[in-house]
């Protein structure tokens, strides 16, 4: 069903769409916001990419959804999460558990910590489907195991089904955890920084899989990760988060060449190049804020270039709002002054 | 890497029978992605390693609350001869069989010989301490010695200490100390807390040895050997130091469990023995009369289970101070 | 396994051999023990020489080791220096009246230990929790003898205002019982509960701490973002993982209870290993203590080799070495 937005664009209806969400977590030192408003939506067969430093609350508005964070401390104060017309916040725990792992998957991070190291990895795959098909016999889900591991382009894939997690190989376990969120045909995957714990080449050896993984069962996915060069790689369309806020959202050539915030251009400007004679590195200087006591105005404001420490960005919180295109929106009292602007990217394409 | 030939008891902390095993994980900041977001969100404040480790102690109600009731027992052992108004071998047939009263300050009573348990529990509690105390110095400095070595230099050399510490701790230790004690003890306070030393610098050496492995691939290590230190300067300046908090842990519960070794001894009769003054001794003198007089057996009795219970309240409130493994925190 | 299984075996040999040697010198190096032996009056010379002679105490100290390992293969161990009593026939009956003890207190300590580790784990800071943090530290700083005297003066207090005999606090059995098996559970029941009580408190908090670390883990998260039922995340995931560590435990616990039953045996006068040692501590009857030893420690580490099978049986990782 398509609905329309205006300037033309048409737009599917999302598979999943958050509104609003806001996460606290009780601690010793006062109650942290970790999620503080934030709303995106994807689309089925797209990548959106994530993007944030550690902290921003990328992971958890995620975990929040799938009801994976602890509840005390952890805490869902206000939004809503629509996935097909349900809200995932709203349901109940049996519902949300029949959701998990068979139309929601999720990959995590470590896949040596992820895998359960007493069991198999057949087992464990074949879990994945025993769980959300109580008639499915063990041979068949064995079989399956099989075949989703040989997609997954694990080598020797019937004797392998029988190992024990530390018998392979990193790169390996991943490929493995992969086969086991697409084990049911997900219509969302979502994948938490599924490179980070692994080498740099087979970094690349897992995206491809995941590409695979996303054309076999053309879900919706979302890419968290705090490195660039994946969403470059992976994304069709970006969310920039800072403390808890989205601050940018766009399609991935937008954000990388004509990004309209601050903290986003500054992410842009900050990556090194290999081909340009760059004498000096151009980090973002200061610090992420405290969570604890947020200040009032815009949270990036005191690492901000664009500011110069003008009043507005002090006392008033910037929100989320459409630029020329409503599919890209920036969180910033000044983003208008970034029009014309591009990054260094573009710099160096126009000069080549 | 691990050990090739993990024996089981590898995979384990020590246990001594009244020893507590195993990590404690503590109310507080548990799950891993509250502390990432926690801590990567907040501005530091620079603050001594000290005084962070000091600020997580007096938050533990219970254990500061221990410390000072185990400070006015120290207080009391101490001084024992100035508090108590008998001696410990005092005999007053008169006023024996006494119910604890105000009456002439037998706040415990007496026995059948009339001697005022008051009086004897406080020398006993001085008794167990010094004893407890010589113990916890002792195991601690061979332990610590013992394990920093063994962790240091690993191989060969970590695999057979290791492989000897594996043996003692084989032994059932309860009898063996009964055995060594009553064969090669004299009866006096020291040569018991030598005996129990002989065992309990195992569990120490375990956790320095572990500590140790790890330590010795920190950067700093390594930075200090290219720098061309000694092995000697390295253990004591950098490592033993660091060390510190499972030290001050672990010295803590064997001061617990020795106080209730050198009470199960003296009550046997293998331990401290007459003319010195035990809490054991005190419990055993007085089964005979547990129906009639039972405060005899309690009034002892309860002393020691309060003071290691102050013990073990202090220890866990300083294991949650120090020992930054339990915190999770990132390096 | 079964490779593993032979390596833990042979392991186990040269460490029984060792723990003899230490055993033997350890008690041999304590002094004469004939000690005792001189000192009843009117014994004769010449039974001093014939104990000398069999003892082969006048030999090096090799030959005297090597002539006790002897005995205790051929001749159970030989006979007490005082009563010439044989020594292996009593240790294989106060053996048996004490590994029913033992046994007893550790399966009861075992399965309350568990179900208490596990609820206070899932249900963290609740109110059972903190009741069962209560009584474990309780239980780790009373002393195993004074929780039997207490419960002796308990029972012994119950009995006489009530007239009905519902434990005993002696002894391991009342001559003229109607039921064998009955009676003898209400003798062990005190003795029982009190070793048992330290076990309890010492693993439901090992049970507990170890489920919490489980609980915390990657792979759990891994189970429910798949959709497992909270219920088989807990046994099926978590547990197993949790319970690894503590069947190792339990099974090296087993050195500590011989401890405890010696202090337990000794004040419910039950007639096991514990009463027969010290009562042969007592006279430095220094043969049959060295049996003791001997016999509790082949015990302690067949229960370390059984360990490290089950542990071998139960992670995968460690089974392939």
């Amino acid at each position: 069903m398509l609905s329309i937005r205006h300037s033309g664009d048409f737009v599917p209806e999302p598979v999943l769409s958050i509104r609003d969400l806001v996460v606290d977590f009780a601690t010793d030192d006062g109650v942290v916001h970790a999620v503080d408003g934030v709303s995106y939506d994807v689309h089925a067969g797209e990548t959106l990419g994530v993007v944030g430093e550690s902290g921003s609350g990328k992971s958890v508005t995620v975990m929040s959804i799938l009801g994976l964070i602890p509840t005390p401390p952890g805490k869902v104060t206000r939004g809503e999460a629509f996935f097909k017309g349900v809200d995932l916040l709203k349901v109940r725990d049996r519902e949300l558990r029949d959701i998990r792992g068979k139309d929601i998957a999720m990959i995590f991070q470590d896949p040596m910590t992820s895998l359960n190291p007493v069991f198999t990895v057949g087992e464990q795959i074949g879990e994945a489907i025993e769980v959300h098909d109580p008639s499915v016999k063990e041979e068949s889900a064995r079989a399956r195991a099989i075949e989703l591991l040989q997609l997954v382009g694990v080598p020797n894939a019937e004797r392998r089904v029988d190992q024990y997690p530390h018998e392979y190989s990193g790169g390996m376990r991943q490929r493995a955890m992969i086969a086991m969120s697409i084990a049911n045909e997900p219509s969302l995957l979502i994948a938490d920084e599924p490179t980070t714990a692994l080498d740099v080449t087979i970094q690349a050896q897992i995206l491809e899989v995941m590409k695979k993984a996303q054309i076999e069962t053309n879900a919706a996915t979302i890419m968290i990760t705090h490195d660039l060069g994946i969403i470059a790689e992976m994304a069709d369309r970006v969310a920039v988060m800072y403390a808890g806020h989205i601050v940018e959202v766009g399609d991935v050539d937008t954000i990388f060449h004509r990004p309209r915030h601050p903290y986003t251009l500054g992410l842009m400007n900050s990556l090194p190049r290999l081909e340009a004679d760059e004498r000096w590195l151009k980090p973002i200087p200061g610090q992420p804020p405290s969570m604890i006591n947020v200040p009032p105005g815009c949270p990036f404001h005191p690492r901000c270039e664009l500011s110069r420490e003008r009043e507005i960005c002090r006392t008033e919180f910037p929100l989320l709002e459409s630029l020329e295109s409503s599919q890209h929106k920036s969180a910033c009292h000044f983003k208008h002054e970034l029009a014309g602007e591009t990054s260094k990217f573009v710099e160096e394409e126009a000069a080549s | 890497m691990t050990n090739p030939n993990p024996s089981a008891s590898e995979h384990l902390p020590a246990a001594p029978q009244v020893d507590r095993p195993a990590p404690e994980t503590t109310p507080g900041l548990d799950a891993d992605e509250l502390t990432s977001f926690h801590e990567e969100g907040l501005e530091v404040v620079a603050r001594s390693q000290w005084q962070l480790a000091r600020r997580r102690f007096f938050r533990h109600k219970l254990a500061v609350g221990s410390l000072v009731v185990l400070m006015i027992i120290v207080f009391v052992g101490v001084f024992a001869e100035q508090i108590a108004p008998y001696s410990f071998r005092e005999q007053a047939p008169l006023d024996a069989r006494m119910a604890p009263t105000l009456e002439g300050q037998h706040y415990f009573g007496t026995d059948v010989l009339g001697r005022d348990y008051f009086s004897r529990t406080v020398f006993g509690i001085r008794t167990s301490l010094y004893v407890a105390g010589i113990v916890a110095l002792l195991s601690t400095l061979i332990g610590s010695l013992y394990g920093a070595v063994s962790g240091y230099f690993g191989g060969w050399i970590d695999n057979l200490m290791m492989r000897f510490v594996d043996l003692v701790l084989t032994l059932p230790i309860l009898a063996v100390l009964i055995v060594i004690a009553a064969l090669l003890g004299n009866g006096t306070p020291i040569r018991v807390a030598v005996i129990l030393a002989l065992f309990y610098w195992t569990t120490l050496a375990r956790i320095i040895r572990g500590n140790f492995l790890s330590l010795r691939e920190k950067e700093y290590v390594e930075a200090a050997k290219a720098s061309g230190a000694s092995d000697m300067r390295i253990i004591f300046r950098h490592m033993l130091p660091n060390s510190m908090g499972p030290i001050v842990v672990n010295a803590t519960l064997i001061v617990a469990t020795a106080i209730l070794v050198e009470a199960t001894l003296s009550f046997l009769g293998f331990g401290v023995q007459p003319p010195e003054p035990a809490l054991g001794k005190l419990i055993d003198d007085a089964r005979g009369f547990m129906q009639s007089m039972p405060w005899l057996v309690m009034a002892p009795g309860v002393t020691i289970v309060v003071i290691v219970l102050c013990i073990n309240f202090v220890g866990d409130g300083l294991r949650d101070a120090l020992d930054p493994t339990q915190r999770r925190l990132r390096a | 396994m079964l490779i593993f299984v032979v390596r833990r075996l042979l392991y186990s040999i040269p460490v029984l051999i060792i723990t003899s040697f230490l055993i033997f010198w350890a008690v041999t190096v304590s002094g004469d023990p004939l000690t005792t032996v001189r000192q009843i009056p009117r014994v004769s010379q010449d039974t001093i020489n014939s104990i000398i002679e069999r003892n082969h105490l006048l030999e090096p100290f090799l030959i005297q080791y090597w002539e006790w390992v002897k005995s205790a293969f051929t001749d159970g161990f030989g006979t007490t220096l005082l009563g010439d009593a044989p020594i292996f026939p009593d240790i294989r009956r106060v053996l048996g009246n004490t590994l029913q003890l033992i046994v007893a207190a550790e399966i009861l300590s075992v399965i309350l230990a568990a179900i208490i580790g596990v609820v206070s784990a899932v249900r963290q800071y609740s109110t059972f929790d903190y009741t069962a943090t209560t009584f474990s530290f309780l239980g780790f700083a009373t002393p195993t003898f004074f929780l039997a005297l207490l419960l002796q003066i308990l029972f012994t207090n119950l009995y006489l205002s009530t007239d009905v005999r519902i434990f005993y606090t002696s002894g391991l059995s009342s001559a003229g019982a109607d039921n064998f098996l009955i009676d003898r559970l209400q003798h062990l029941a005190l003795p029982v509960i009190t070793l048992a009580v330290l076990g309890i408190a010492q693993f439901s908090r090992y049970v507990r701490a170890s489920m919490l670390e489980v609980v915390n883990s990657d792979y759990v998260r891994t189970a429910k973002a798949k959709g497992v039922k909270k219920r088989n995340v807990v046994m099926k995931h978590a547990l197993r993982n949790a319970l690894i560590p503590f069947v190792t435990a339990i099974a090296l616990d087993f050195g500590g209870l011989f401890g405890g039953a010696i202090v337990t045996e000794t004040i419910f006068g039950i007639d096991g290993m514990g009463r027969y040692l010290v009562g042969h501590l007592n006279t430095r009857d220094v043969y049959p203590v060295m049996a003791w030893l001997m016999i509790t420690s082949v015990i302690v580490i067949m229960f370390n080799l059984i360990a490290d099978v089950i542990y071998g049986y139960l992670d995968p990782r460690i089974r392939y070495d």
